[in-house]
């Protein structure tokens, strides 16, 4: 006899529950209760420290600036999204958008190829690239940043490489190009790897079914690989352009006095300008924007970012 | 698993001729960085022959070691405190239905998504209201508070990717062998998510480590941490200082990248 052989009578049973309507209404209630219990400090915490401040700096959107260089929280008015439609504020906005779009379009034009192309290799290949696309994304955003600082600067690497080749020097550093190339440096990671989780998941077969079926190279493209990974496509653009719409210490480090954009232009407002009430309704648009951006993903169907 | 077949002819080429150009763009910057870091020439840019210098000077600078120990203690409450209430967050969206949720779990969303300025903006303004109802000094505190807030919603996401992959049965077997609920989660969940909450754990780390826009917001005297500074530095106008301390950063970023993939690779070959 071995020792898994006992008798079930030796076993001291607990009164087993019997499974009674009743007992798995009470045994759903205090799941749920213990549910809440479990989520209850990081709720706690997210509402103290997250959505009340959210709250307050919509509130202070329709503030007024005082002449003590505070804010006046009643009479609550528009005043500061009027502004929003000032010179300054107008040449702003558009600039972010248009970088930001640049950005986002270069990204996409880049990784969709790194991402069709990693997911043709075999396992190990694979692994190895994703890792690589993966370490730019885990270190210092700033360190990157300044990198891009040595490389573009006077008498810098890339003037020597593009004097020697007889171009003649760059002057890359404090253009809007450099700062376009931070941004790409800095979120392309953002686009390949949601690409690649899109294209991946695509049945093969279906491209070589239409290729069968007599489409060429591009229209197996457009309509095949292209439309399976919208997804991808989709959730990669927004994790690209959001960021870059409100990028701070890439125009800080590689743009220059013409390149302010909408993320330098809020924190001036509350660092320096002390104008409090319009960054507040910048960062409401931004933050609107951004709502509206996941929203529609999700809407489609998309399902993580 | 993908089983997309490689094209070929130009479109071959052109692909992988893309894949390598992308890398290039990857590394090269930071090679030049490293390499440039060793250079004894006052332009950061110019190569001057080979030297320790900048790596001497750093390791006399007392406002850079300053910084890192405020980093360092930042870093290390922020961490530990998402990676408790991330780990729970996760534990109760995957395992649990409750009242609210939905509306907690687009709460949890939210920090990720947000840009770094906006979310900046809430807590300055936060805590300045804050100062006159709990008495906050702008300093440690606000800084890790602000730290915890967009590191949870990193941990929870990276846990609960790893309790998603995994079935509750195991848990209601430990229970049904008579575990209590605390058993069961230490010898049974805990175990099985342990990779998803190193991993999270190394995410709320480097985040906490690189993050300049909302520390720049709501630090005060005293507790400038070593990006804080080194933006600083950056703006002040550029010395081959700032490549040595880069390079100290990209070696620590690096390190704790190849920390995380080793732990996560060791642990999914738990027989588990």
């Amino acid at each position: 006899m071995t020792a898994l052989d006992i008798e079930p009578t030796q076993i001291e049973q607990p009164a087993a529950p019997v499974a009674t309507p009743e007992f798995e209404a009470s045994n759903i209630r205090q799941n749920r209760r213990r549910g809440l219990l479990i989520a209850l400090p990081a709720y706690t915490y997210l509402i103290l420290f997250f959505a009340i401040p959210l709250f307050i700096v919509v509130l202070y959107s329709f503030g007024t600036r005082n002449r003590f260089r505070g804010t006046d929280l009643a009479n609550w008015n528009l005043e500061s999204y009027r502004a929003l439609g000032d010179d300054i504020v107008r040449t702003v906005l558009v600039r972010s958008v248009t970088l930001a779009l640049i950005t986002t379009v270069i990204c996409l034009l880049v990784a969709y190829p790194l991402a069709y192309y990693i997911s043709t290799r075999p396992p190990v290949v694979r692994n190895l690239m994703l890792v690589l696309v993966m370490i730019p994304f885990w270190t210092n955003f700033l360190v990157r940043n300044y990198a891009w600082y040595v490389i573009l600067g006077t008498d810098g690497p890339l003037s020597r490489v593009t004097e020697t080749v007889g171009i003649g020097e760059t002057r890359l550093l404090f253009t809007q190009t450099a700062v376009v190339l931070g941004l790409v440096y800095g979120f392309l990671p953002f686009m390949v790897l949601p690409l690649y989780a899109s294209i991946e998941r695509i049945d093969g077969r279906l491209l070589e079914a239409s290729r069968d079926l007599y489409a060429n190279g591009l229209q197996s493209f457009r309509k095949v690989l292209l439309p399976l990974s919208m997804p991808g496509v989709v959730a990669g653009s927004i994790l690209v352009f959001i960021p870059s719409l409100g990028a701070y210490v890439t125009p800080e480090i590689l743009g220059g006095a013409k390149t302010t954009l909408l993320g330098s232009y809020i924190v001036t407002q509350f660092l320096t300008a002390s104008n409090f009430p319009l960054g507040a309704a910048l960062s409401t648009v931004l933050m609107a924007i951004m709502l509206i951006a996941t929203m529609v993903y999700f809407r489609k169907g998309g399902r993580t970012l | 698993m993908s089983n997309i077949t490689e094209p070929r002819g130009a479109t071959k080429f052109l692909l992988r001729a893309n894949a390598g150009l992308v890398y290039a763009f990857f590394y090269v910057p930071i090679v030049v960085l490293v390499v440039f870091s060793f250079s004894d020439n006052r332009n950061v840019g110019v190569w001057g022959g080979f030297t320790f210098d900048w790596y001497r000077d750093l390791a006399d600078s007392e406002p850079t070691k300053d910084a890192l120990w405020a980093s360092v203690q930042i870093a290390a409450v922020s961490t530990v405190v998402s990676v408790v209430l991330g780990t729970m967050a996760a534990l109760a969206l995957e395992r649990f239905t409750f009242r609210g949720k939905k509306v907690f779990d687009a709460l949890l969303y939210l920090p990720v998504i947000i840009p770094d300025v906006t979310m900046a903006v809430m807590m300055l303004v936060f805590f300045s209201q804050a100062a006159n109802f709990f008495g906050f000094s702008k300093g440690f505190t606000t800084v890790t508070l602000s730290h915890i807030a967009f590191s949870i919603s990193f941990v929870s996401i990276v846990v609960r990717a790893r309790l998603a992959g995994t079935d509750d049965t195991l848990e209601e077997a430990a229970l049904d062998l008579g575990a209590t609920r605390w058993q069961a989660f230490r010898h049974v969940t805990l175990p099985v998510i342990m990779p998803g909450v190193v991993g999270g754990g190394l995410l709320a780390l480097t985040l906490s480590l690189d993050d300049v826009v909302i520390t720049q917001f709501v630090t005060g005297s005293g507790w400038t941490t070593l990006p804080l500074y080194v933006f600083g530095l950056i703006r002040r106008g550029v010395t081959p200082i700032i490549n040595a301390v880069s390079v100290v950063m990209l070696v620590a970023s690096m390190a704790l990248v190849a920390f995380s993939l080793l732990a996560q690779r060791i642990r999914s070959h738990d027989p588990v």
